[in-house]
């Protein structure tokens, strides 16, 4: 039986020579994380179960990312719940404020994730860590409990939708804007229960920050899992941050896909997904330069070192528009350290813009710039539902952090070509960088 | 059987944010998730919902956050039902680990309206438009899933689970 990428590692990890799409099965899993959302909820659900024990200390991570540092007592109580269980049970990976991150950053650069692993996590953007060549999925604060518990969780075997890569992105397009034309182009249910596999010669020429933004998305397209073919660059990231072993799958040349969906990189042009989903995306050059009220830089979608010094080469020597609101907020402690020492933090500040410790922030409307009624805000997040980033009067548009930080210059919606032309692919790059 | 249940119709990708909005999940108490549920699209739900009320909607019904608050809210709403033409898929699984009953009935989703009474019957998939007098079947879970569901949610199934596998010890008995 031929098996896709994900397939064959949920297989491996239920003891079973092959799975096939559609069927239940019950797999072990390699690392099970919460945060300080949905990690209360699980907690009170595991104490529940009634077992003396959690499944393994060192497979759960814990990470108060979301409300934290605490915005008010209700969240300040929420992160106690978790930080108390953490002590208690003696959790190895929970990650206080000056050595957090936000989760999906994380994990992979804390070496908690490697190819071929399985993790799930009570949080949909888990599907990040398919940029390494792992299974990783969002599930709920029960599966949490449960999985806490017993080192396992049910799954349905995924059918999946194959996306060829060829070509090379150019200019000031990125990961972003490739994974926004791709859920533009199927839509927010385009990719509903399936795995979004990603393979193609086209793949070498993605860093692993721009793999992490396109996986990060996959949940956009509601796929349970984006995945991408294991090749030299991830093995050298591997090495980079993890001296484990692990497992390397590749699908079989014979697996099949409901489709298969082949992309040209050079056809992709920078993108902005305008109010109110993902899948609302069009080419920023064409787009009406409306008018905004502020930029957010961040996330786990696009808060990693490339991001911030693709914002910082054109906020660089320049000033944030007059009445726009600029946040800046790098995606982990690791991130904001090499931000500082490159640089790009004063180059932040002397533009205007504000930068921020590491959390989740606005990014879920939680805090740390909050919208009013009718205010629109462009934002290198990945969500802009209804009142995603404050009122719900109140408008998200979705784009690459070239991109953001050109509307924060221009005070509307512009192109990055604009402000400054690209430089050539592979600057923005850690290793082209050392 | 539940009958005179009233529906509450909403469209294609009803997301787990206006379900319950983020400025709200600094709690996990049921009672006051519900006091704000759907509140970003449907200010007068929470007022307004009954005891063994419906929510029909469209294609990918809580798509987005994880957050297992939205099914807690809509539960706790007492909802006894919500169908839909399909189901975001940490949605669905969020609902069956903790005994929130969903149909995926993509005729039902589509014809019927905001206020219909249905009555429904989880056993057989059966949905009865009232209202209408229409009738419409919908799909019935797999096996496994319906073993979860039977055992009350995946905490007392995964409880079943480790007691029987012997595996584990420490697990407490009932009562304990
Ligand atoms: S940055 Fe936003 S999308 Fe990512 S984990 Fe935090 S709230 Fe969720």
């Amino acid at each position: 039986m031929p098996m896709t990428m994900t397939q064959k590692i949920l297989a491996d990890h239920a003891s079973l020579a092959s799975v096939e799409a559609g069927q239940l099965i019950e797999a072990q899993v390699d690392l099970v994380l919460g945060n300080d959302v949905t990690a209360p909820v699980a907690i009170r659900e595991f104490e529940k179960i009634g077992v003396a024990e959690v499944f393994d200390q060192r497979r759960i991570a814990l990470v108060p990312d979301h409300f934290a540092p605490n915005k008010d007592i209700k969240s300040a109580e929420q992160c106690k719940i978790m930080r108390d269980f953490a002590r208690n049970r003696e959790i190895e990976h929970y990650f206080e404020i000056g050595r957090m991150g936000i989760e999906h950053a994380l994990l992979p650069e804390q070496g908690l994730v490697l190819p071929g692993e399985l993790v799930i996590g009570a949080d949909s953007h888990t599907c990040t860590y398919g940029a390494v060549g792992a299974f990783s999925t969002g599930i709920g604060s029960t599966d949490m409990a449960a999985a806490m518990a017993a080192g396992t969780a049910w799954f349905k075997v995924p059918g999946a939708i194959r996306f060829v890569l060829n070509g090379a992105l150019g200019g000031w397009a990125c990961g972003k804007d490739l994974i926004l034309s791709v859920i533009g182009a199927i839509g927010v249910d385009g990719a509903l229960y399936r795995s979004m596999e990603f393979d193609g010669p086209g793949v070498a020429t993605l860093s692993m920050d721009e793999r992490f933004t396109i996986a990060n998305m996959a949940i956009e397209a509601g796929a349970k899992n984006g995945i991408f073919a294991v090749d030299a660059r991830t093995r050298a990231w591997a090495a980079s941050v993890s001296a484990r072993s692990y497992r390397e799958y590749a699908a079989d040349s014979d697996a099949e896909y409901e489709r298969t969906i082949a992309i040209d990189l050079t056809s992709i042009r920078p993108q902005i997904a305008f109010p109110h989903l993902p899948s609302n995306a069009r080419p920023a050059a064409g787009a009406e330069r409306t008018p905004i009220d502020q930029v957010v830089i961040g996330s786990c979608t696009n808060g990693r070192i490339e991001d911030l010094r693709a914002a910082a080469f054109l906020l660089k020597g320049r000033s944030v528009a007059p009445g726009i609101r600029c946040i800046v907020i790098p995606a982990t402690q690791q991130i904001y350290r090499q931000a500082v020492r490159e640089g790009l933090v004063d180059a932040f500040i002397e533009a205007g813009a504000v930068v921020s410790t590491p959390t989740c922030g606005p990014c879920l409307g939680g805090h740390m710039g909050i919208l009013a009624d009718g205010e629109r805000a462009v934002a290198t997040t990945n969500r802009n539902f209804v009142g995603r980033m404050g009122h719900p009067g109140s408008e998200v548009y979705l784009a690459s952090p070239a991109t953001a930080a050109a509307c924060a210059l221009a005070g509307c919606i512009v192109d990055p070509g604009e402000i400054a032309p690209a430089p050539p692919r592979g600057y923005f790059e850690t290793t082209a960088k050392a | 059987m539940k009958q005179g249940c009233r529906v509450w119709k909403y469209g294609d990708n009803v997301d787990t944010d206006v379900i319950v909005p983020a400025r709200y999940l600094t709690t996990s108490d049921p009672a006051e998730l519900a006091a704000h549920c759907m509140e970003d699209i449907d200010p007068g739900f929470a007022a307004g919902v009954l005891q063994g009320d419906i929510i029909v909607a469209g294609e990918n019904f809580g798509c987005g956050s994880s957050r297992e608050h939205a099914p807690i809210a809509i539960k706790a709403s007492g909802v006894a039902c919500v169908i839909a033409g399909s189901f975001a898929r940490i949605f669905y699984r969020n609902a069956i680990n903790i005994g929130l009953a969903i149909l995926e009935c993509p005729q039902a989703a589509a014809e019927i309206q905001s206020g219909d009474m249905l009555s429904v019957d989880f056993e057989s998939g059966e949905i009865h438009n009232l209202t209408r007098d229409r009738q419409y079947r919908a799909a019935l879970f797999p096996p496994f899933v319906r073993d979860i569901m039977a055992t009350g949610g995946l905490i007392p199934y995964t409880r079943k689970k480790l007691l029987n596998s012997g595996a584990r010890t420490g697990v407490r008995q009932e009562g304990d």
